[in-house]
């Protein structure tokens, strides 16, 4: 004890229990908290009669100490209690909660199960990844303290505009578990930081990270039916603890030390000028439904933590066995106070919602029209400059996509992006419509709101990658052992004439040119891209679309695919970097099609095979734009206009081009009509064309155009 | 092994070589020998002897966090010989970053910087 802390009452012990001291403690903040003379706990339940605490040495079957919190530390349904003289770095705790067993009532109090604390920073017993646990041990998920002495230096979340974001969606097992990443601790948070040079070298700016939440990856796990290999809880969308790092995916998990890993990681990818953006899973949590175990929520207080039944069972919006009460005033709270942590002690720059719908809806499961969670998030301060992106539907049927309550801060995953891309790069008939309102920032969904409350993706880690969207007709589940029921079956795919792995070099010369154009269509489109990692070199889950079970190379990055398919990375690049290096694609809002700063052309303007004459006709299947240089940020920069032509038809079509602005050519930046290396050329090394009036575009087929004075490119 | 701790004081360097294993249980008698080396008159620089300790737990790491931030910018932190599983911990958690991680120290020269 400190000699400024002794001379401070309070700072005295008043009670005293098997020889451990004690002192009423504070309500606030929930969870255990370092004080200078011990820790205080802070626990809540609304309907629990009694409450103890139960001390563990770390990694002990047995509890040290079981204390009973007195009933003049309850202040309102908060027990709190201050133990002093605790050895934080060997402590781990626990509570019991005795109340009603009645589920019919919504109560399932159980004082023989040892409960996480919902507000643990860390958490033991999965210290490894895919270490089998002891099943005897009855306190799985054990509670422990965190500090927060991380050296931040001058950090902090970058902030950077959204409408410049390039999101790389990416598994953090996933990203340097296989073999061939050359790191030194595969598939964890250290890891990840050998890959940086990777990522800056592709030009992304925003780490997407698939659940990072304490997570049990033995849930469900059970033996592949083929091959018994284990099928585990790999994705991670699963939570049980919303304040912890998952010590699995750290190198030093064993030793407890996962909070400063993380901490450096995303330090040092802000360094590169990195976002990091947490897909966080509050809809549902690991305890399952009656049937799952009874970790924490379900034993603190069941009838406040889920939505529930009339009849006390849970609902299901989740597709998983319970639903997260989210608009519970206590909930919502405990999700604010999670986002706040994150925000406030890791920096984290964004959070991507999973099923996001499910906060919109009222503890009886119905939509809310002005949904408090959301609003809450929207409005909070600590939270003002974080992304917020919903994936604004959920699995009890409630689609929210362009309707999601935004209050002017949620972007959404537009799914109607992906779905359109989707339809027109495989050549349905008549989707050039629907196409260009998409490219354009989807104004019909977002007209408020901005280009920028659209996240653009073509592929995401539910689905198909993309080397598999074209080249698979259908999902081959197989090897999650579920007859091949699971997974999406609407792909909106196309294997370009072959089911899967071939050598057939037309095949595979098409495949290789749609991948081009999907990428291409993504990153001149206004909004966000959102890429998936691996998508770059041709990742291939050979036709699986939904591998949250695998941990192998279903879902590991195979890095020799950065050498084999250098060309599909260097056109990847070549993109990146010509969305940055242009402002006309990077709108915060919507285009207007009007002429604004005098140029005498549009800030866009629709094309067809004539100039001015845009083709939405049902069998149209190519559609082509302007973006006028004049109009960058609405005049205040100053870019190059730039030429669009998307043929996704099979016949090669000539396009009438409009005039470049004066003094100017049309030079090609991109054609995925040419192989490799002529299908992309870098910045100042474009071709003029030889007649700026006029090009023929190949059957599915982009070529992409920047005005240049003549003298700028190889002319 | 318990951990053993040797302090010297040679001008204006101050060294702390530590043997045998830095866990919970011994980190704050680290903790408080580190204030009382660093507190002595005109100690520009502590310099961590780690090359007989074997084992190093997070609350090791804490002790170095804690003297990084409690001694501040006027006392440089050498951590000099660290086995190859305590200096990778160090690095694991981006500490490395923080103090001057060395393979053996020079008193001379680190008394003149």
């Amino acid at each position: 004890m400190s000699a400024v802390a002794s001379g401070r009452i309070d700072y005295y012990p008043t009670h005293e229990h098997e020889g451990f001291k004690l002192r009423a403690g504070s309500v606030y903040p929930f969870g255990a908290t370092l004080t200078p003379t011990g820790v205080n706990f802070s626990v809540f339940s609304s309907h629990a009669e009694r409450c103890t605490l139960v001390l563990f040495d770390k990694g002990a079957q047995a509890p040290r100490v079981e204390i009973p919190f007195p009933p003049e530390f309850r202040i309102g349904n908060v027990y709190a209690m201050t133990v002093f003289d605790l050895d934080a770095e060997t402590l781990e705790y626990g509570y019991r909660m005795e109340g009603p067993y009645a589920p019919e009532e919504g109560h399932r109090f159980d004082a023989t199960k040892i409960l996480m604390d919902p507000y643990a920073r860390v958490i033991g017993g999965r210290d490894e990844w895919g270490r089998t646990p002891d099943w005897d041990d009855p306190y799985q998920h054990r509670a422990r303290l965190a500090f927060d002495d991380f050296d931040w230096e001058h950090d902090r979340p970058l902030e950077i505009p959204i409408e410049d974001l390039v999101v790389y969606e990416a598994h953090v097992r996933s990203l340097t578990r296989h073999p061939s990443s050359g790191v030194r601790n595969p598939g964890t948070f250290a890891a990840i930081r050998e890959k940086i040079p990777y990522l800056k070298s592709l030009g992304v700016n925003c780490l997407e990270l698939m659940p990072v939440y304490e997570f049990d990856e033995f849930e469900h796990s059970r033996p592949n039916p083929e091959t018994g290999e284990l099928l585990v809880n790999y994705w991670g969308y699963s939570t049980v603890g919303f304040f912890a790092p998952k010590a699995g995916y750290a190198a030093t998990g064993r030793l407890g030390m996962q909070v400063d890993e993380f901490k450096k990681l995303v330090k040092e990818l802000h360094v590169n000028g990195i976002e990091v953006m947490l897909d966080v899973v509050f809809n549902h949590t690991a305890e399952g439904n009656e049937r799952g175990p009874t970790i924490s929520f379900r034993g603190l207080d069941n009838k406040t933590y889920y939505m529930l039944t009339p009849e006390g069972y849970y609902f299901n919006f989740s597709g998983t066995g319970n639903t997260l009460n989210c608009n519970n005033p206590i909930v919502r709270n405990m999700v604010l106070d999670c986002l706040r942590y994150w925000a406030a002690e890791y920096h984290i720059d964004g959070f991507r919602f999973d099923l996001a719908a499910i906060l919109g809806r009222d503890p009886s499961g119905a939509p809310l029209n002005n949904p408090p969670l959301l609003e809450t998030l929207a409005y909070d301060p600590v939270l003002a400059k974080c992304k917020l992106v919903a994936e604004a539907w959920d699995a009890g049927g409630l689609y929210q996509v362009g309707s999601f309550p935004a209050y002017g801060r949620w972007a959404e995953w537009n799914g109607r992006y992906r779905d359109a891309l989707r339809k027109f790069l495989k050549g349905d008939a008549g989707r050039a419509g629907e196409m260009a309102n998409r490219i354009a920032g989807s104004p019909d969904m977002y007209g408020d709101r901005g280009a920028t409350a659209s996240i653009n993706f073509v592929t995401a880690h539910d689905g198909f990658t993309l080397h598999d969207l074209v080249s698979y007709d259908g999902k081959h589940n197989l090897a999650n052992g579920e007859d091949n029921r699971d997974g999406a079956n609407d792909n909106e795919s196309w294997n370009c004439g072959v089911e899967g792995a071939t050598d057939d070099p037309e095949v595979l010369r098409l495949r290789r040119r749609q991948m081009r154009n999907a990428l291409a269509i993504l990153l001149t489109s206004q909004g966000v891209p959102m890429l998936l990692s691996g998508d770059e070199v041709a990742r291939t889950q050979h036709g699986n679309n939904n591998t949250y079970c695998h941990d192998n190379e279903l879902n590991w990055f195979d890095w020799t695919l950065t050498e084999t398919n250098a060309d599909l990375l260097r056109f990847t690049q070549g993109l990146i970097a010509f969305r940055a290096q242009h402002p006309v694609l990077r709108n915060r809002w919507h285009l207007s099609g009007r002429d604004l700063v005098g140029s005498g052309v549009p800030d866009i303007s629709w094309h067809g095979r004539r100039a001015w004459e845009p083709d939405w006709g049902p069998d149209a299947r190519y559609l082509a734009f302007m973006l006028d240089g004049a109009h960058a940020r609405g005049g205040r920069a100053q870019d190059d206009s730039i030429y669009l032509a998307f043929n996704a038809h099979w016949e090669t079509y000539g396009f009438e081009l409009p005039q470049p602005p004066h003094g100017r050519r049309w030079h090609v930046f991109v054609n995925t009509g040419m192989e490799a290396p002529h299908d992309i050329h870098p910045h100042g090394d474009e071709p003029p064309l030889d007649d700026s009036s006029h090009i023929l575009v190949g059957g599915r087929t982009v070529v992409i155009l920047v005005a240049k004075a003549a003298a700028e490119g190889n002319g | 092994m318990a951990l053993e701790i040797s302090s010297t004081v040679h001008g204006s360097v101050a060294v702390i070589e530590l043997s045998g294993e830095l866990d919970a249980g011994v980190a704050q008698r680290l903790r408080d020998e580190t204030v009382a080396m660093a507190g002595h008159d005109g100690v520009r620089t502590v310099v961590f002897d780690m090359s007989e300790l074997t084992f190093m737990a997070s609350a090791g790491l804490r002790v170095l966090v804690f003297a990084k931030q409690k001694l501040g910018q006027g006392v440089e932190l050498v951590i000099a010989g660290a086995q190859p599983a305590v200096a990778e911990t160090i690095e694991l958690t981006g500490f490395h970053h923080s103090v001057d991680m060395v393979e053996t120290y020079d008193l001379d020269a680190l008394g003149n910087a």
